[in-house]
């Protein structure tokens, strides 16, 4: 997509659609009107707005994506029983059913906010935005969004994260980045997650993935961790720390234009709605 | 899969520019899919069917453009094709390239039947 105006033309396409070009056709009787603008305009759009929103409360918000049992809720755990005392932190849960994963957060203290997807294999800028309305940003530093286990839906949209972390775990092969490349070459961190296992499913070579996730381009950086034995902690957290340096430092040196925000409603826990949310009408 | 949501998308902004310029009905939508969207044309034109039913398009003709995977490289500079799992630069082997065309998934314009103006 196009970074000044998101209008998805790049230099890449743009002769398709420029005058003569394939895809610019009209008939006569007949009115085309050209629009170029992403499928997912309004979740864009959406998502936007909740990156606004996190930035104008200083929090960094990180999607968490990875097939289902890579880890995600495992490595959440591990990470809050470390940092709970210098950090604060809130989980937003996305899954089909259940408020199991919300349900092992909370019991450590931390705020988990569980969407129930019903039948959407995917967390939109929607969900999030209705999860936002209970939670008060002023209370956090860092929100993770633990999306649906899924390698394949939740790489299309946009939720207003500031970053993505995909986990890769050892018993699912080291080529998942050649079969899913949609979803591993937007993360910006690859965590090889349940390293515990290397040395017994040792057709798993960690090289090998980094190899894969070179041929699509990504130059994301790679960790070996375990949230069981807790190797790969101590980069894992010292990651998140840095990344909220970052974060902070650039919204110190690009302010957020309070007066820019379209936010004419409440984000405010006071007025929560229940905290699970039945998204079943929206469909996979 | 996700592409009935992508699609319901599709049809809310179709239904809005045909609204607003006053439409009969929509005869075509041309979209743009490139392979690293993580749309799939066939599943997107399935969905179609659903989503459209009804609707001020549902006879329109959806037209799927398939864009190009295409990359330039950071270290000589080139421009070449390349394939989903395979973003290397075709002309030197590195890696370090950046994507020019390939993960779009974009409405790139719609065909009206315009309503006969009533005369006064």
């Amino acid at each position: 997509m196009c970074d000044t105006c998101g209008c998805n033309i790049t230099h890449g396409n743009e002769s398709l659609i420029k005058a003569g070009g394939k895809l610019e056709k009209t008939e006569s009787g007949r009115e085309a009107i050209s629009v170029l603008h992403s499928l997912l305009h309004e979740n864009d759009q959406t998502a936007q707005h909740n990156r606004d929103h996190f930035d104008q409360h200083h929090v960094l918000a990180v999607n968490l994506m990875s097939s289902p049992g890579a880890g995600k809720t495992a490595l959440l755990e591990a990470t809050i029983k470390q940092l709970d005392d210098c950090m604060r932190i809130a989980v937003i849960e996305g899954d089909l059913e259940t408020e199991n994963d919300a349900e092992r957060i909370r019991k450590l203290g931390v705020t988990a906010i569980q969407i129930s997807t019903g039948s959407a294999c995917h967390l939109d800028a929607h969900m999030i935005h209705q999860a936002l309305h209970n939670l008060d940003l002023d209370d956090f530093d860092i929100v993770f969004i633990e999306n649906v286990g899924n390698l394949v839906c939740p790489a299309s949209f946009d939720l207003g994260q500031h970053l993505n972390v995909t986990l890769l775990s050892v018993p699912e092969g080291d080529d998942k980045p050649a079969k899913y490349p949609v979803m591993f070459r937007t993360s910006d961190l690859v965590i090889i997650s349940k390293s515990d296992l290397l040395p017994i499913l040792d057709d798993f070579i960690p090289e090998r993935a980094i190899e894969y996730l070179h041929s699509i381009a990504c130059d994301a950086p790679v960790l070996e961790l375990s949230s069981k034995d807790e190797s790969g902690m101590h980069e894992w957290l010292e990651w998140v720390c840095h990344q909220i340096e970052v974060r902070c430092n650039y919204l110190e040196e690009n302010p957020v234009d309070a007066s820019q925000a379209h936010h004419h409603h409440e984000h405010d826990a006071d007025k929560a709605q229940p905290p699970v949310m039945k998204q079943s009408e929206i469909s996979a | 899969m996700h592409e009935l949501a992508v699609c319901q998308s599709l049809m809310q902004q179709v239904e809005d520019i045909a609204m607003e310029h006053n439409a009969q009905s929509v005869t075509s939508i041309v979209v743009g899919i490139g392979p690293l969207s993580g749309v799939e044309a066939q599943l997107l034109k399935n969905a179609y069917t659903i989503a459209s039913a009804g609707s001020i398009a549902e006879q329109a003709e959806l037209v799927i453009e398939l864009l190009p995977v295409r990359v330039r490289c950071a270290l000589c500079n080139t421009e070449s094709d390349a394939l989903p799992n395979k973003l290397t630069c075709k002309q030197c082997g590195d890696w370090r390239t950046t994507l020019i065309s390939g993960d779009e998934m974009m409405l790139m314009s719609v065909e009206l039947e315009k309503a006969k103006e009533k005369l006064t």
